[in-house]
């Protein structure tokens, strides 16, 4: 997996296989595989982030999410860990050791950019037409479709989790954007 | 979200089933950030939960409860037990026949607080036991071990949190099994499930509450006072007596020499190195609590650690054992030096981290450098976006107006607090819940007159329910010489913790409708004759009008500008509606 430039989001290196979660990481010792969602407040990062884990927690791994309330209600920068593998230790990814960063607001990419470990991956809403979307609303779930690519989730784990998360009157919508963000570029 | 026998919680989450499972009888508490989800979960789950007007409300509820024989649990933000230290303090002395679990869920790096005070301090000083899970499974466990050595010494329990452990989530599985779970147990990374005097909780059932008479238990007049302060010093040394073989400390081995590669690495960005443990033997010791616990058992995979679950009082004992078998003995802890100062005054030779560790949270990267030595300058987090008042908050024409007339205002706890930053800059002060009127009126008092008039003290409706009301008593029974104006920001919930019920709206913690205190009315039987309500959307030119009249006249006034929060209205609504349904 090689770092994804900002700016290449359709660069042909993201449409590869997914790789498997449970790759040797150089700084993590126990397999564990970092993500973090990020964005501003009322995008949906928190959202997000719970159908990640609990998609990671439907296939059997241990799960922890780490994020805070408060005062990311009013419109401010939010951050969502999510940490999964045979065993999860602190439930915080430690700065500079993500695999994979998720930003929903092209503006919060600089911010977090620092928190990508060497050679992890940048999934940004560039990557998503957001006018194929049948909501807007629903880019956190497109890019969670981009984010599988590269994961060893089930999508039966994604859809549950999905629908779990989600009002059912925005069932469809979101599973449409779920597959939207998961099928390889050239769909697109 | 469940999964054969395993459930995906918050630790608040967590708390409130444990609380279900055990037979709590009543929740009560005020919401803070990171507290506030637990009563809240715990009424989902078909718990008796309230919200009190405030935190000492809420404890002296719990106590009351206790003594009628029935178990409570009473939840708040670290700040919240300053304003319940109160009952606290002397409740430790009366004990409790039922038990009664407060939790303090503290928040250091402060992510949504004015201070990032060490509540463990607290458990010292009033002499009550304290627990302090490291994730969600642990907050389970804790929170039933907390009310069992409630009742089997009956004494009120600190359930201490932070902020990682109420609010991340992780995996939970809620029934004490029959036998270890299966990978769990010979793990070297993770403590064994505690088990022991609390493993039966939830099948027993306490007594049926009752009243039974203990005048010289309860009354705490001196006389009675004085023995029952010998009798707490006698719990607290069989409770330290029993924490010496608790199944809450642990002592975790880590993993054997060789297996696991050991990250030394230096500050953030230098090069990570690797190699094997310099002492074959004699490893290197943590002693940590809490969420530290799980950063320092990443950071340090090999080391030997004793886990301490219940950190008030100590098993001093243990930690002597242990420090003596390692090689050297880091303590990890987060916030105050507590668990340093404890152990150091017993004589316990233990490192402490270097100042600079005191301030924010840890993490493994934190916890990396503490074990390194490295007291070298820390890069800054990335600075993000910081919140603000929502596009068309109906705070947001009051603070204009402030700004405009070149107020002097002394501000207080909630979204409004947000009116200090720009474009407002209206605020002068901030220190606790309810300060925003008083301290308005001792800057009334000894300002010379012309700044004294431009004075105007802000507090929302939640937050005027919690400490507002003796502040306008005050106000009533010393006025300024100028007098003074108060405006309470009624928009009609406690938004800043997620848009809780609270007095002044007429409803429970569940929505239901009930009892409700006008803020006008009670402001009037007070005594204030200047009290207008206005819509500050609609009406911002009439509050400017009234607060350049009540700077030239020498009386008191109180401006209730009222308009429903635009995150809140659709719910309310909603809450409205169904109550009808119900009516």
């Amino acid at each position: 997996m090689t770092t994804n430039q900002r700016g290449k989001g359709d660069s042909p290196h993201l449409c590869e296989a997914p790789s498997g979660p449970f790759r040797q990481m150089g700084t993590v010792p126990f397999s564990t595989l970092n993500v973090i969602i990020a964005g501003l407040g009322g995008q949906g990062v928190l959202t997000a982030s719970d159908i990640l884990a609990e998609a990671a927690f439907e296939s059997g791994l241990d799960v922890k999410k780490a994020d805070v309330h408060g005062m990311s209600q009013r419109g401010g920068s939010v951050a969502s860990d999510v940490r999964f593998g045979p065993q999860v230790l602190s439930p915080m990814v430690p700065p500079g050791e993500a695999d994979f960063l998720v930003v929903l607001a092209e503006d919060q990419v600089a911010i977090h950019q620092s928190a990508l470990r060497p050679g992890g991956v940048l999934i940004s809403p560039e990557m998503i037409d957001a006018q194929r979307l049948p909501n807007r609303r629903s880019v956190n779930v497109a890019l969670l479709g981009k984010l599988s690519r590269h994961l060893k989730i089930e999508p039966g784990a994604w859809l549950e989790a999905i629908r779990r998360n989600l009002k059912p009157a925005l069932h469809e919508d979101n599973l449409r954007a779920f597959e939207i963000g998961r099928a390889p570029c050239e769909e697109q | 979200m469940k999964q054969s026998g395993r459930i995906l919680l918050s630790g608040n989450e967590a708390i409130a089933l444990a609380a279900r499972a055990a037979g709590v009888a009543l929740g009560a508490g005020y919401p803070g950030t990171p507290s506030t989800e637990i009563l809240e979960h715990f009424s989902r789950l078909g718990g008796k939960a309230q919200w009190s007007p405030n935190e000492k409300v809420a404890l002296e509820v719990g106590l009351g409860v206790g003594m009628g024989g029935a178990a409570a649990l009473v939840t708040m933000k670290h700040v919240g037990l300053n304003v319940a230290a109160d009952p606290l303090f002397t409740a430790a002395y009366t004990g409790t026949s039922g038990p009664v679990v407060v939790v303090s869920a503290d928040d250091p790096g402060m992510a949504s607080s004015q201070n990032e005070q060490d509540n463990r301090r607290y458990a010292v000083a009033a002499g009550v036991p304290m627990l302090e899970p490291a994730d969600s499974q642990e907050a389970y466990q804790y929170t039933l071990a907390a009310i069992e050595i409630s009742r089997r010494w009956q004494i009120p329990v600190l359930l201490r949190l932070t902020t990682r452990v109420c609010h991340s989530k992780s995996v939970v599985q809620p029934e004490p099994p029959a036998e270890p779970p299966r990978g769990k147990g010979d793990s070297p990374h993770l403590p064994e499930r505690p088990e022991g005097c609390f493993a039966q909780m939830g099948t027993v059932p306490f007594s049926t509450p009752g009243f039974v008479r203990d005048i010289p238990g309860r009354v705490m007049i001196p006389a009675y006072a004085r023995p029952a302060h010998r009798r707490l010093r006698k719990k607290l040394d069989e409770i330290a007596q029993w924490n010496e073989t608790s199944p809450l400390n642990q002592v975790l081995p880590g993993a054997e020499k060789g297996t696991v590669p050991i990250c030394r690495n230096g500050p953030e960005g230098a090069s990570h190195k690797w190699g094997l443990s310099p002492f074959p033997h004699r490893r290197q010791g943590i002693v940590t609590s809490g969420v530290a616990y799980m950063h320092a058992r990443e950071a340090a995979p090999d080391a030997a650690i004793l886990k301490l679950g219940m950190t008030y009082p100590l098993p001093l004992e243990k930690v002597r054992q242990f420090a003596a078998s390692v090689e050297s003995c880091q303590v990890i802890e987060e916030g105050d030096p507590y668990l340093v100062e404890q152990l150091r005054s017993a004589g316990i030779a233990v490192e402490g981290k270097p100042p600079m560790y005191r301030f924010g949270e840890l993490n493994v990267a934190r916890v990396r450098r503490i074990l390194a030595g490295d007291a070298s300058p820390e890069p800054d987090p990335p600075r993000g976006k910081p919140p603000a008042l929502c596009p068309s908050c109906p705070h947001r024409p009051v603070f204009s107006v402030l700004h405009k007339l070149d107020c002097i205002v002394a501000g207080d706890i909630g979204c409004y607090s947000l009116g200090v930053l720009p474009p407002f800059e209206a605020m002068d002060s901030l220190v606790c819940m309810g300060a925003g009127v008083t301290m308005g009126l001792g800057l009334r008092h000894v300002l010379p007159d012309e700044q004294a008039r431009r004075v105007v003290s802000v507090i929302g409706d939640s937050t005027f329910m919690h400490s507002g009301i003796t502040g306008l008593v005050e106000m009533v029974y010393n006025p300024p010489p100028s007098g003074h104006v108060v405006i309470i920001l009624d928009n009609s919930t406690t938004a800043m913790t997620g848009l809780q019920e609270h007095p002044g709206t007429g409803r429970t913690l569940d929505h239901r409708p009930t009892g409700q205190i006008v803020v006008e009315d009670l402001v009037r039987a007070l005594g204030i004759r200047n009290v207008h309500v206005l819509d500050p959307t609609t009406e911002s030119e009439r509050l400017e009008e009234l607060i350049r009249a009540s700077r030239a006249a020498n009386e008191l006034t109180v401006l209730i500008t009222r308009r429903t929060c635009l995150l809140a209205a659709g719910r309310i609504r909603q809450y409205d509606s169904q109550n009808e349904e119900r009516a």
